[in-house]
């Protein structure tokens, strides 16, 4: 079965081995192994660009598989963060607490301390009681199922409706906009529970490894973001293999024909939109500690449709274009944002790249629409020509 | 001969348009059916109702032994219920392989999980031959089926149909844009699955509706206007007025 399953996908296998050498190359060239080539802050970008690799093929398989252009997707990404953040900002800060309070003379109370770590948190919007959505957040391992059920229970409930109602098209995908809209603005509000527009911070200090460098913390998490990658674009090779992979291509490409056949769409479309709203939410639970803070900015409806811009560059319909346009995109968008490319100088006018990246962006993002459908992914096929 | 489906007293109107009045049909298990009527007679909107597409505002719609109501059932329900309904426009999964077409339609449970964990059955793939053999795809079993002829593609969705080993087939203008050859081989397929199964054909086309050899109903502003064996119907001279007589037919 095994062996069938590769030389039916042999990018897969591809696919797993640049990412494993490429995973063994930035481990060994970083800062924790001593030769420290790739700075600290440089394998933290490139394990936040896996983990947006990881949310592109979830995108792509909704979008370019199934045919539904989600535009709200980093919703759920933004969930997985809050909720892996709200526990690593509470044990970390009940951590020091402790450590501050053991010095006293008199040993605290448990309440001193709840207190105490409550005011540390809120009192950056005025408040010191722990709300309602905090109440499991000495627990990493509810905090870690919340990562994949909150997510997951939101897209279940959304799509539910959604795709119940027979929406489709760009309706689909102005809702699904509305929605990562709303949880946004909802998470502004400072009497939301979650630090309204100061978000969690202090993300990078992962609690019980107070003594290890962030240099030795930052290449596990990409380790393990390089493993949830690979781990994630298994699972939907496998997913989209065979009669599943036929019957989710037959709705992108006719759904009413699929419902006369006997499918019932509404229940396949909710199976891949949560399935991907689930990895959605692993790869930001993956992101967020990396980055070490997040704000409801980052689930502005702007995210969730630069995600769709790099599977169209990157190639709809593959698992690897996806990637390819993820890292691809999102390092240019760093390096050109970040500066690092000089200003060009055309005599009357010096375009600033910090300016005038978004629309080199917008001209790429037309210009692939247009004259390469396919996307970057498609010059493969000239590479390789399949066997007929 | 059993009634398989009976439809009785239907009517659609869409935006004041009747476009369906009182239509009364009822086809029997096996029987090889044809459809015939002008534009806008409602050929297509009777296909609509039957597969659920379409919800009539009045009438009844039965089908089966038991005479089950097709109202309020979604179109999966129905097609799981046995009947198969083929495009005027030859819809097949242009993406992917003759096979994958085939093995999508197959007569297997329906559900996402059991789909997903399905895996390919010796049966399935001597079914796969067999119907491949029926509609005369079987050296283009792994074509990309986009790369088909037009002909090919309607015996493919003929074909899919009959993966589905449904009671009932609608069959939409099978022969539109046919050469002479490829429309015969479409009426021995189509006799053949009457051998068993109800067949309603809707064709424009009196050449094939004569080869076909079959009972005839005559649509016209949505209701039928006769009925009975092509001569007979072609004889009534209402039909001759509203249909034959027109320079086109």
């Amino acid at each position: 079965m095994r062996k069938t399953f590769i030389s039916q996908h042999p990018s897969v296998l591809w696919f797993l081995a640049i990412l494993g050498l490429f995973t063994v190359f930035v481990a060994v060239m970083s800062e924790a192994s001593g030769i420290g080539l790739i700075s600290t802050s440089m394998v933290k970008t490139l394990g936040k660009t896996l983990c947006l690799a990881l949310i592109a093929i979830a995108m792509d398989v909704v979008w370019g598989y199934c045919g539904i252009l989600s535009l709200g997707h980093f919703a759920f990404f933004g969930i997985g963060g809050y909720a892996i953040g709200m526990w690593l900002m509470y044990a970390r800060t009940e951590s020091i607490i402790t450590a501050n309070l053991s010095s006293q003379v008199i040993p605290p109370t448990p309440q001193e301390v709840t207190d105490a770590i409550g005011n540390q948190i809120f009192g950056v919007v005025g408040s010191s009681e722990f709300p309602m959505l905090w109440a499991f957040s000495h627990s990493l391992t509810l905090h870690l199922l919340m990562v994949v059920l909150i997510p997951g229970l939101l897209a279940l409930i959304f799509g539910w409706l959604a795709f119940r109602s027979r929406v489709t098209g760009v309706y689909l995908s102005i809702l699904t906009q509305a929605m990562t809209l709303a949880l946004s603005l909802y998470l502004f509000q400072n009497d939301s529970g979650l630090r309204g527009n100061n978000g969690l911070s202090g993300l990078q200090n992962i609690p019980g490894y107070e003594d290890a460098s962030q240099a030795s913390i930052s290449v596990a998490f990409f380790a393990v973001s390089a493993l949830a990658l690979g781990l994630g674009y298994v699972l939907f090779t496998l997913v989209l293999s065979g009669k599943m992979g036929s019957v989710v291509k037959g709705i992108r490409d006719n759904e009413a024909r699929v419902r006369f056949l006997g499918y019932k769409v509404e229940n396949y479309k909710l199976f891949i939109f949560t399935l991907t709203a689930i990895i959605a939410g692993i790869a930001g639970a993956l992101y967020y500690p990396q980055a070490g803070i997040i704000n409801p900015a980052e689930i502005a409806p702007i995210a969730s449709i630069y995600l769709a811009v790099w599977v169209a560059i990157g190639g709809r319909g593959r698992l690897y274009g996806a990637v390819i346009g993820a890292a691809f995109v999102s390092l240019l968008s760093s390096w050109f944002t970040g500066g690092g490319v000089p200003p060009l100088n055309l005599g009357f006018y010096t375009i600033l790249w910090t300016d005038w990246w978004l629309v080199l962006l917008g001209v790429a993002f037309v210009c692939v629409t247009l004259f390469f459908p396919k996307g970057i992914g498609g010059l493969f096929d000239y590479l390789v020509r399949k066997p007929s | 001969m059993n009634t398989l489906l009976e439809v009785s007293g239907v009517s659609v109107t869409f935006d004041g348009f009747r476009a369906i009045n009182n239509l009364s049909i009822q086809v029997a298990q096996p029987e090889l059916r044809a459809v015939i009527g002008p534009n806008g007679a409602g050929k297509t909107t009777f296909m609509d109702i039957v597969t659920g597409k379409t919800k009539p505002d009045t009438g009844r719609v039965l089908f089966g032994d038991k005479g089950v109501s097709l109202l309020g059932m979604s179109e999966a329900d129905i097609a799981n219920a046995g009947i198969g309904r083929k495009f005027q426009k030859p819809t097949v999964f242009e993406d992917q392989t003759v096979r994958q077409n085939l093995a999508m339609a197959l007569k297997n449970p329906r559900g996402p999980f059991a789909v997903l964990f399905h895996r390919k059955t010796t049966e399935g793939a001597a079914r796969i031959e067999e119907l491949a053999e029926e509609i005369g795809l079987t050296d283009q079993l792994t074509r990309i089926s986009g790369e088909l002829s037009h002909g090919q593609k309607q015996w493919l969705e003929i074909g899919m149909l009959l993966a589905q080993d449904p009671r009932l087939l609608l069959v939409d203008e099978p022969a539109a844009g046919m050469t002479a050859e490829e429309r015969e081989k479409t009426t021995d397929i189509l006799k053949r699955a009457a051998e068993t199964r109800a067949v309603v054909v809707v064709e424009h086309d009196m050449e094939f509706v004569r080869r076909l050899d079959c009972k005839v109903t005559v649509l016209h502003e949505g209701s039928v206007l006769a009925e009975g064996s092509l001569d007979h119907v072609t004889s009534n001279p209402t039909v001759i007025d509203v249909y034959l007589g027109r320079s086109d037919a």
